[in-house]
């Protein structure tokens, strides 16, 4: 499993990337997490409010900082 | 209610006489008022937003005529979260959209301006009334502002390369059951109190040593009537500001009341939330600071033109 953060250096960027680690190790999932900053990329993903959320190649969420059980959840489904 | 029982505690119980007294009442009773409308009204826009993200907002404006974009995306910055920190991949996200330049300031001028901080904070001090004409005036400007810079033709300005899309978005309302809605726009209005209820606090403290200890006429000589620069210097003062807009507006509350007028106010508070240095810094990483000097401009001298009207009105 990939799960990418994408954010450009925003305080709520780093604050779901930390939540994001949390719960992939509450989750006892293996699962690669990358932090992406390249504009393009996440243009790519056609995100407009940072920070997002992708896992397996799928935008789950937008603009917003989840809690850790709301990230475990999607990374359950 | 709250009034007379807030006037009772600190007269009767506590027992404080003249100034001391009038200030503490003051200062007990207006933060608890506006802690409590922060935390309605926060919650109340947020519970609404949780229909509508940035992304159906952009899909909803892909290919619209100007006029519809213009005032579509002033009113979507109402309902909007903004934050400064997302306004790049907003503003690229747009314009890879084929939204035009102009219709992606309309709504990078509204969005921030409508946030729900000073909305609420507003609507706690001033009332109904100027909250309305606050979001009225905001949106003129904003769609006013968009339109003139759209007109400049300054799509040359942007300083990076976008490759646009040329697919019909796919615009879908965020589906949610109403317990996650309502779950949602708690948390957020709890972040959001978390940080600012110190702010309101100190704001409306100097508010009330002002409201007992500083003279009318002092305040009223300098942004009353007495200073017919009052509306410049308020607009210059309110750029700096935008991260403390929950500190600032007790403060020109107390002034108003002291004879500052309403439309020196109403400019102070739109410059507050609408020129932000920091959005300026980091639009600089994709605009030239010549758009950047003119997207200001605009803005400045459409919010001192409404200060002026209605000081001159009202």
């Amino acid at each position: 499993m990939k799960i990418e953060v994408l954010g450009t250096g925003c305080a709520k960027c780093a604050a779901l990337e930390n939540v994001v680690k949390e719960a992939v190790a509450k989750s006892g999932k293996f699962a690669q997490i990358e932090k992406v900053d390249d504009m393009m990329t996440i243009m790519e993903y056609q995100v407009v409010s940072t920070p997002g959320l992708v896992i397996d190649g799928k935008v789950v969420s937008t603009g917003k900082v989840l809690s850790v059980d709301d990230v475990v959840a999607l990374i359950n489904d | 209610m709250w009034y007379e029982l807030s006037k009772e505690f600190i007269y009767n119980t506590i027992g404080l006489e003249g100034k001391l007294a009038d200030a503490s009442h003051f200062f007990i009773y207006d933060t608890v008022k506006i802690w409590f409308l922060l935390l309605s009204i926060i919650f109340a826009v947020s519970f609404l937003r949780t229909w509508v993200n940035t992304e159906y907002v952009r899909a909803h404006l892909q290919g619209k005529s100007a006029l519809y974009g213009h005032v579509g995306a002033s009113l979507f910055g109402i309902i909007t979260p903004f934050c400064s920190c997302s306004a790049i991949p907003l503003f690229l996200g747009f314009i890879q959209a084929r939204i035009p330049i102009g219709v992606t300031f309309s709504y990078l001028i509204s969005a921030p301006m409508n946030n729900e901080i000073a909305i609420a904070m507003l609507f706690g001090l001033f009332g109904f009334k100027v909250t309305v004409m606050y979001i009225g005036f905001g949106l003129l400007v904003s769609i006013l502002g968009g339109y003139f810079i759209g007109k400049m033709g300054m799509e040359k300005e942007i300083l990076m390369d976008v490759k646009p899309i040329n697919a019909k978005l796919e615009a879908d309302l965020v589906r949610f059951s109403m317990k996650e809605r309502a779950k949602e726009a708690w948390d957020y209005t709890y972040d959001i109190f978390k940080k600012i209820y110190l702010y309101v606090l100190i704001g409306v403290g100097v508010g009330a040593w002002i409201h007992g200890y500083i003279p009318t006429d002092l305040i009223a000589r300098y942004t009353g009537e007495g200073n017919p620069f009052a509306v410049i210097i308020a607009v210059i003062m309110g750029i700096p500001m935008y991260s403390n807009a929950a500190g600032v507006m007790p403060l020109v509350e107390v002034l108003t009341s002291k004879g500052m007028l309403l439309g020196t106010a109403l400019s102070f508070m739109m410059a507050v939330t609408a020129l932000s240095l920091p959005e300026a810094l980091i639009l600089k990483k994709i605009i030239s600071l010549k758009l950047i000097g003119i997207f200001f401009g605009i803005v400045g001298s459409g919010i001192i033109a409404i200060g002026y009207l209605f000081n001159a009105i009202l």
